[in-house]
């Protein structure tokens, strides 16, 4: 079977990476700079839409997301000119979802009407913590008066909104966790992200934690008592998990994550952005320039990608296994092992099965509940030993 | 040209760890100007990685000074450096049988210690002239005075003409030359036209030249071109030079009768000399060799499996090339269950053990599994047949067995009093009984049998904490005998870990077993399954614990960004469990394979 990339849609990426202050929990490529000259950066990124498009020929464009940094730093009409061009570029599908994240900030609510007409139909917001006291301690600008303010604008302008969350906090105990989401359920709209706070290298968290002066990170069990708190209360609000950390109404989940997550295709253009690609029986992984200057001068020298490589098909099955898993309707085991036979052996499935750790049916394998928990340990059991 | 006998000295220095045996070897050498002040370095004697880091001697070594004595006469010294450890302590009284005299070197700040006993009764055994010297009077602690009465009256000799002196300033150095001279007696006469009867001392393997022998002439002449037979192994070599360490070597003509200095004769491999050998011409052989040769015996065992299965042949290799180089330590192939190819081998102790050790890991940079050091127990079957059990998973069914001998030791603790209780407690925990109890000095010496099982294992560094390193410890084997022991097995995830099985007095089984899985339980990372780890005698289980199973590895965030990111540490995860070893469905830490053993209290 060749491999079907084509089934898991077609997707465009854009990173903005500039914030207004950086987060001490952030590894996202972003940056905190005074000026920046919308002019050149419009330029840079219509024109690598230009170069993408004729490398990738006609296709069906299902998706378009803003990611960063602070998209929602953005001006309107730069955000609405890509758009356009990305529309004109490829053939957007009838239901084009394109989604902005936002910060809940009142400068940012103040352009959410220009974003949505410039073709944003889709918000999604940090609010991060519903309690002034965590968001002074995540480091966030916002208050959660301030976020409530810009989140009821965003209903007033867009239908489908989405959230995102940090939790299992310091100091943060189960009680205190089942009380927050139960509010944020109570606001929510559509679609929820509930993320584990994760101390991640290169950023100030990591440094605090290294020096011990990160007290009252939870332990393995009661991360696992939070989660499993997070699914009973989304569950019961109608709001289940469609993966590890996101949460929606069935149907309003985020396309373009979907993507992602099932292994499709998706164009990566500014600093920093990811690929992949399909390419007759092949897969190719695109990365761009990092760095927003180098970015920009390498966009404007015609080519804004710094590493562009061939995926070796049994890492094609290590990614697709890797992401797939973390969905819950889990993922075609004939497409894996067409990619790398010794993927997701029998063997190695009947022992996660015995232990409760993963499902089959009708060809497809997917990850239980406690398994989905376990994910990094139960993605690494169905890699073959030897690379 | 050989030196008159008169004008000979052929002496070693005896003491405990630490009391300074290098440091004075240092001045002596550094006084005589023996060596050039520019080439002086520290422990200038101890040439190996290894026994410069930990301050130890393995291999004897020898050097030779010429002093130039207040008498106007100019005296050869040859110094033996001989290894201070009980673990070589067979080689140690061969050196001793080599020279005849000793200094005795006590730190005045500490006193006699325990090895300070062993090695000057080595001393006295081998007829020696001994020499006290009390060393570190700069110190401000020294108490020469309560040392020297300590070494009359716990050694029994005459202290009152002790040297007093500082290896670190150089303070007395040079009346111990003089002592030396005058105190210490020339070699016996020596006939230099009867056949040629040497003695070899310790021979070592030196990458460019060979094996390299250390030897002490006893009667007639050896030069270059000799052919020469080793009187038990049976070799015969061509000389190909002969010398003295200055301490470099320095060839000379020829050594004469009561000299001792080094042969080079293309031999290969060092497994081909054994220690206290008698040297003689091929042509013209002596009548008799040396008494009281004995080949060295190992008494501690344990496996050693390489980390990455992969390093097997290499670690082959290595272990064949270590071996030539040393007759003591033996080796022979070992599968186990849970840790694959590796090899059980043998050691003259638990330094010898990890010496060996080291050398695998750092010369030859082979990671390795070591497996809980055992001794040798004898195991009787019903039919009346001896059967040595090396191994305690080898251990058969107890149905034909009759009886059980482990080897006990007689074992000397010294140690202020304040400590005594705890030393009492410890050995009496390890099965110990008393046999003598002293003190000398606001110093303890209790003497102990002690099954040697119970030592090899942690017995010296519990030893160590209880006593704030104040004590000081050594001992001797003092043959086998009967006790009540029984194979415990320890089982993970319901399946018997071969490599943990141990041999464990009845009595104390149902502790030990407890530990043992309590440490594991610590040891081995939660897995995606609940684990039980019991510990079992037969088919009675006796302690069991259980590792609750992982409940959260996941990632909180992976969107397209992170695929190449998060596959990359999913790639070093993977090559992280190569440092585990598979058991079953149970991954277990090499470490856990050492560390589960140690008793904590
Ligand atoms: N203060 C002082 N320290 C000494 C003296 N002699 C040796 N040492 C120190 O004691 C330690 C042990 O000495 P070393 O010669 O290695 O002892 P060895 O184990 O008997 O060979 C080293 O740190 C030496 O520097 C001395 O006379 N005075
Ligand atoms: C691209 S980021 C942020 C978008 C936007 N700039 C913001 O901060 O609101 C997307 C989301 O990832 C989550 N996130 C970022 N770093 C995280 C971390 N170290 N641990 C857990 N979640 C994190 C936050 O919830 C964040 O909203
Ligand atoms: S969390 Fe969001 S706002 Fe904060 S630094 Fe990262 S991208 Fe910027
Ligand atoms: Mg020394």
């Amino acid at each position: 079977m060749a491999e079907n990339w084509q089934t898991g849609g077609f997707g465009l990426y854009v990173h903005w990476p500039f914030c207004e202050a950086k987060c001490p929990y952030c590894d996202f490529n972003s940056h905190v700079t005074r000026k920046v000259d919308h002019a050149r950066w419009r330029r840079a990124f219509l024109s690598e839409i230009a170069r993408v498009s004729a490398e990738t020929g006609p296709r069906v464009l299902s998706s378009i997301f803003f990611g960063g940094g602070t998209p929602s730093l953005m001006p309107p009409d730069l955000v609405g000119d890509i758009v356009t061009a990305a529309c004109a570029a490829w053939t957007p599908a009838n239901d084009l979802e394109v989604t902005l994240e936002a910060n809940p900030r009142s400068v940012e609510a103040n352009r959410f009407e220009g974003f949505r007409d410039g073709g944003v139909n889709r918000i999604s917001m940090g609010l991060q913590a519903l309690n002034d006291h965590d968001l002074r301690q995540l480091g966030r600008l916002h208050s959660v008066a301030e976020a409530k303010a810009a989140f009821d604008v965003a209903r007033s302008v867009f239908h489908r909104i989405s959230f995102d969350l940090i939790y299992a906090r310091q100091s943060q105990s189960e009680e205190d966790w089942r009380r927050e989401l139960s509010e944020a359920l109570e606001m929510a709209a559509d679609h929820l992200s509930l993320y584990q706070l994760t101390i991640e290298p290169g950023t100030a968290f990591w440094e605090r934690d290294r020096r011990g002066a990160l007290p009252g990170l939870p332990d393995e069990d009661r991360a696992a008592d939070m989660y499993e708190i997070t699914q009973e209360l989304c569950d019961a609000a109608g709001l289940p998990a469609y993966e590890v950390s996101n949460h929606a109404q069935p149907g309003s989940e985020s396309r373009h994550n979907l993507i992602y997550w099932r292994y499709g295709d998706y164009v990566g253009i500014g600093p920093g952005a990811h690929g992949r690609l399909g390419s007759g029986d092949g897969r190719i992984a695109t990365e761009a320039w990092r760095n927003p200057g180098a970015w920009l001068d390498a966009a404007e020298a015609g080519d804004g990608t710094r590493i562009t490589n061939p995926v070796p098909r049994d890492e094609q099955a290590t990614e697709c296994l890797m992401m797939g898993l973390r969905l819950r309707e889990g993922l075609l085991l004939q497409r894996l092992q067409a990619l790398d036979p010794r993927v997701a052996s029998a063997r190695a499935r009947a022992a996660l099965q015995e232990d409760g750790l993963i499902w089959e049916r009708d060809g497809q394998v997917g990850a239980t509940d406690r398994g989905r928990l376990l994910l990094n340990s139960v993605v690494g059991a169905l890699l073959p030993d030897q690379p | 040209m050989s030196t008159p006998l008169s004008r000979i000295r052929n002496f070693s220095i005896v003491a405990h760890i630490d009391h300074g045996k290098s440091t004075l070897a240092d001045r002596l050498i550094q006084l005589t100007g023996t060596v050039a002040e520019r080439d002086m370095k520290e422990q200038m004697l101890d040439a190996m990685d290894i026994e410069r880091e930990r301050g130890i001697t393995i291999k004897a070594n020898t050097v030779r000074i010429d002093y130039p004595a207040k008498d106007g006469h100019t005296y050869v010294l040859n110094l033996i450096d001989t290894p201070g450890h009980v673990d070589f302590g067979y080689e140690v009284s061969r050196s001793m049988q080599a020279v005849e005299g000793s200094l005795l070197v006590v730190d005045a700040t500490q006193g006699v210690e325990a090895q300070t006993l062993a090695n000057v009764y080595t001393a006295i055994e081998a007829d020696h002239e001994i020499v006290p010297v009390l060393n570190k009077v700069d110190l401000p602690a020294a108490e020469p005075d309560r040392v020297r009465e300590q070494i009359e009256d716990v050694i029994g000799i005459d202290a009152s003409e002790a040297c007093l002196i500082s290896a670190k300033t150089g303070v007395g150095i040079p009346d111990v030359l003089e002592a030396i001279v005058n105190r210490l007696p020339p070699p016996p006469e020596g006939d230099p036209d009867k056949p040629l009867k040497a003695m070899l001392v310790d021979s070592k393997y030196d990458q460019y030249l060979g094996v390299i022998c250390i030897v002490r002439i006893i009667d007639g002449t050896l030069k270059k071109g000799d052919r020469i037979r080793m009187m038990k192994t049976g070799g015969t070599y061509d000389v190909d030079d002969v010398g003295v360490y200055r301490p470099a070597m320095t060839h000379v003509k020829s050594l004469g009768a009561g000299e001792i200095g080094y042969l080079n004769a293309s031999i290969k491999q060092v497994r081909d000399t054994r220690v206290g050998d008698t040297i003689t011409h091929e042509k013209r052989p002596c009548e008799t060799p040396l008494p009281g040769f004995k080949p060295s015996v190992p008494v501690v065992f344990c496996g050693l499996f390489p980390v990455d299965a992969n390093d097997f042949e290499d670690m082959r290799d290595a272990i064949e090339k270590l071996a030539l180089n040393d007759a003591s330590f033996t080796y022979e192939m070992e599968t186990s269950a849970a840790l694959g190819f590796g090899f059980r081998c043998g050691f003259l102790g638990l330094l010898h053990l990890e010496v060996i050790r080291d050398r695998l890991e750092r010369e030859y940079d082979i990671e390795l599994i070591t497996t809980a050091p055992s001794v040798i127990y004898h195991l009787f079957r019903k039919d009346g047949e001896r059967v040595d059990l090396h191994n305690p998973a080898d251990m058969p069914d107890m149905t034909y067995v009759s009886h059980i001998e482990e080897p006990r030791i007689k074992a000397t603790v010294m140690v202020p009093d304040e400590y005594l209780g705890d030393v009492l407690k410890l050995c009496q925990e390890r099965r110990g009984i008393q046999l003598d109890l002293t003190y000398v000095g606001g110093r303890a010496m209790t003497v102990y049998d002690l099954p040697l099982n119970e030592v090899v294992f942690d017995f010296y560094d519990r030893l160590k904490s209880v006593t704030k390193g104040y004590a000081s410890f050594d001992y001797e084997m003092i043959g086998y005998r009967e006790d009540n022991l029984v194979k415990m097995s320890i089982l993970v995830n319901d399946e018997p870990v071969d490599a943990l099985a141990m041999m464990v007095h009845r009595d104390r089984a149902e502790m030990r077993g407890r530990a043992m899985c309590e440490k594991l339980k610590e040891l081995i990372p939660r897995h995606m399954f609940k684990i039980p780890i019991q510990a079992a005698i037969g088919g009675k289980v006796i302690a069991r614990e259980t590792l609750s199973a992982m409940r959260k590895d996941v990632t909180a965030k992976c969107y397209g960004g992170d695929a190449t990111r998060k596959k990359k540490l999913l790639e070093k995860q993977k090559a992280g469990k190569k440092k585990m070893r598979q058991f079953g469905k149970v991954e277990i830490p090499q470490e856990a394979f050492i560390s589960a053993l140690k008793m904590d209290s």
